[in-house]
This record gives structure tokens, sequence and C-alpha cells, in this order.
């Protein structure tokens, strides 16, 4: 437990969870907003306080709550609910592949923690930051260690930013839940925070390639159940760039 | 004030252990093994993807239908936003004000106007 303890405050104060920090600062804006709608669409859906609180703090994921919402206020059987769940985080399936890099070096139960809190913003904010994972790029000794430090603090700067302003705005939203109009759509600041990092990743021919294929794939699966279209639109834009790139080295 | 009950704060714990088998998923087992390069390099693009495929269907459809007018305050959001982006893009704070410029065109819009 020491142990652990020493090295959390060893990467708190390391000046990447400052960087990560600050990086995820400027999508806080956009990740409270959302996190207030989601707050105020769990109390409206029929959920007590106590549930709603719950949902909040230990789910983190706006996405998968927003999906479970319809399901448990109809009494829909669990692994109907589970599936569905599943099946709106299957991106992250997606990501943790790629991740397994960055984390791999970790203990197994720090890996898993810091798995759970590596949501999309944080993801993206890492693999922005550090394009390489620390091991692929066969470094040695401290040098090795230095580098997974690295990229192990800024994604806990990262996350310290996106835990607070999700569950702050959440917990205003269970209390604004009647006072708030959801005609306003203020859930769509979440939407316009992401615009601004898309187009940060934009920077390439191929990126911008994958982006449209992407986006165009996610529209014309739309009609897949729970959320598929994402997960479709994410695999038909790697497989692509995958086949493009040996030509177009970036 | 809505009832709690014990059936759904059991659900809600197994969707909170839900979100972390999946964002843990390839990195559950201890042992290793290497991606193929393809594979690597495909995914250096998923997170933009994925960004896309969230973004696009918000904007552009409505409960899984295309828009079918242009007087939709989500448009004229994004494109302030992205236009807001490319002329600051220099600029630390040009996330932030990407949002901020957005929702500035898009509350008016859509409050204002119920567009």
């Amino acid at each position: 437990m020491n142990l652990m303890f020493g090295r959390l405050q060893r990467l708190v104060q390391h000046p990447e969870f400052r960087r990560g920090a600050v990086d995820a600062t400027s999508l806080a804006p956009g990740l409270a907003a959302w996190g207030l709608m989601t707050g105020v669409a769990m109390i409206k859906s029929g959920m007590s306080m106590t549930e709603a609180l719950a949902m909040a703090l230990l789910v983190f994921a706006g996405s998968s709550q927003l999906a479970a919402l319809p399901l448990l206020a109809a009494g829909a059987p669990l692994w109907v609910i589970l599936a569905t769940v599943f099946c709106v985080n299957l991106r992250f399936v997606v990501f943790s592949v790629h991740l397994r890099d960055y984390y791999m070096h970790l203990p197994r139960p720090l890996r898993l923690v810091v798995g759970y809190l590596t949501a999309d913003q944080s993801y993206v904010l890492l693999t922005r930051r550090f394009p390489d994972a620390a091991d692929p790029l066969k470094l040695q000794g401290a040098a090795l260690a230095a580098a997974r430090q690295d990229r192990v603090a800024f994604v806990l700067g990262t996350v310290a930013v996106n835990w607070t302003s999700w569950q702050v705005a959440g917990l205003l939203g269970l209390a604004m839940a009647h006072s708030l109009p959801t005609s306003w759509g203020l859930g769509f600041a979440g939407i316009l925070a992401l615009v601004g990092v898309t187009c940060s990743l934009v920077n390439t021919r191929l990126r911008a390639v994958s982006a449209l294929v992407a986006g165009a794939a996610a529209v014309a699966a739309i009609a897949l159940p729970f959320k598929l279209n994402i997960v479709v639109a994410i695999a038909v834009a790697v497989a692509l760039v995958a086949l493009l790139e040996p030509a177009h080295h970036e | 004030m809505n009832e709690t009950d014990a059936w759904t704060l059991g659900v809600i714990v197994l969707i909170a252990v839900n979100t972390m088998v999946t964002r843990s998923f390839f990195f559950i087992p201890n042992r290793s093994w290497p991606l193929p390069a393809w594979l690597q390099r495909g995914l250096r693009y998923a997170p933009i993807a994925a960004l896309a495929a969230v973004i696009t269907p918000e904007v552009v459809m409505t409960q899984g239908v295309w828009i079918s007018t242009w007087q939709d305050a989500r448009l004229f959001g994004v494109a302030a936003s992205v236009a807001w982006y490319y002329l600051r893009r220099h600029n630390r704070y040009v996330t932030l004000e990407t949002l901020l410029v957005g929702m500035a065109v898009y509350l008016p819009l859509r409050i204002g106007l119920g567009w």
C-alpha cells in the first residue's frame, strides 16, 4: 500500500502530470456541460438521488450511462442492459489494444484502475501528446523508465481534471434536474468541445481521410443498434489507412 | 422523490465493472504479445476516427435521420467552431475558444429562434 502511495505521489509531482491537467482543462467546459446534462437525464428518467449518485460516481462513462437509463426505467432484463452498455463501450476495447503498450508495464491492479479512468478525452490527449508508447522505442534502463513515467503521469493529469469536472457537473445536474430545460440542448457543448480536438488532430492528409471516412461510415451505419456504428466506423478507417499508409509515410 | 431499489443499485455496480473491463480489455491478462505492424500503424488513426464517428451523426442527423433543413443551430455552431479553430490555431487556448465561440453561435439560434 505504501509502495503504491509513494508511486502515486511521484506521478502527481511529475511535470507531465501538470501538462496533462493543462491540456485537459481546455476540454473541461465541454465535458462539464455534457456531465450536467447526463445528471439531469438520470433524475428525469426516474432514478432516485441515491441511484443517480451511485451511477455518476461509479460508472464514469457518459454514453453507457445514457444508454442504460431507458432500459433501467423500462425494467429490461439484466443481460440486455449489460450487453447494451458493453456494446456502447466497444470503442474502449479498440482503444485498449492501443493503450496496452502504454500501460502494460504497470502492476495489474494499478493498470486496471488507470484503464478504468482513461475515458475518450484522456485517450485522445495521451496519444496526441505521445504518439509512441515508451516500450516500442527500444530504450534501455533509466531512459525507458523515465519515458514510461512521462506517459502515465500525463494521462493521470488529464484524468484528474476530467474526473473532477465530470463529477462536479454531474452532481450539479442532479441538483438542478427540475429547473434546467433540456430543450436548450446544452449537451451539444460536449460535441463542440470535441470539434476543437478533432481539428488539432487533422494535421496530415491521411488523418483528414480517416476522419472523413469514419464520419461517413458512422452516418451510413447509424441504423445499427448499441452505437455499433461508431465501432464499425473506427474499424473501417483504421483498416483503410493501414492499407494506404505504406505508400504515404507520415 | 423517486424510490431507491437494491436491484437497480446492483445493476449500476455491474455497469461500473463493465466500464473497467471494456477500457482495460486487452491489458487485463499479464502476458504481453506484440501487435502486428500494420495494426500498430492503423491504430494511430483510431483516436481521430473515433472523434469523427462520434461527432458527425450528432451534427447532421436527428434520431438517426438526416436533417432536412439548413435551419439547424448545430450546423452553424460547428461551422463557427471550425472557422475559429483555423483562424486561431496557434493560440494556446484555441480548444476552449472553439467551444465557447460555437456555443455563442449555437445557443441564441437554438433558444432564440428555436432552430
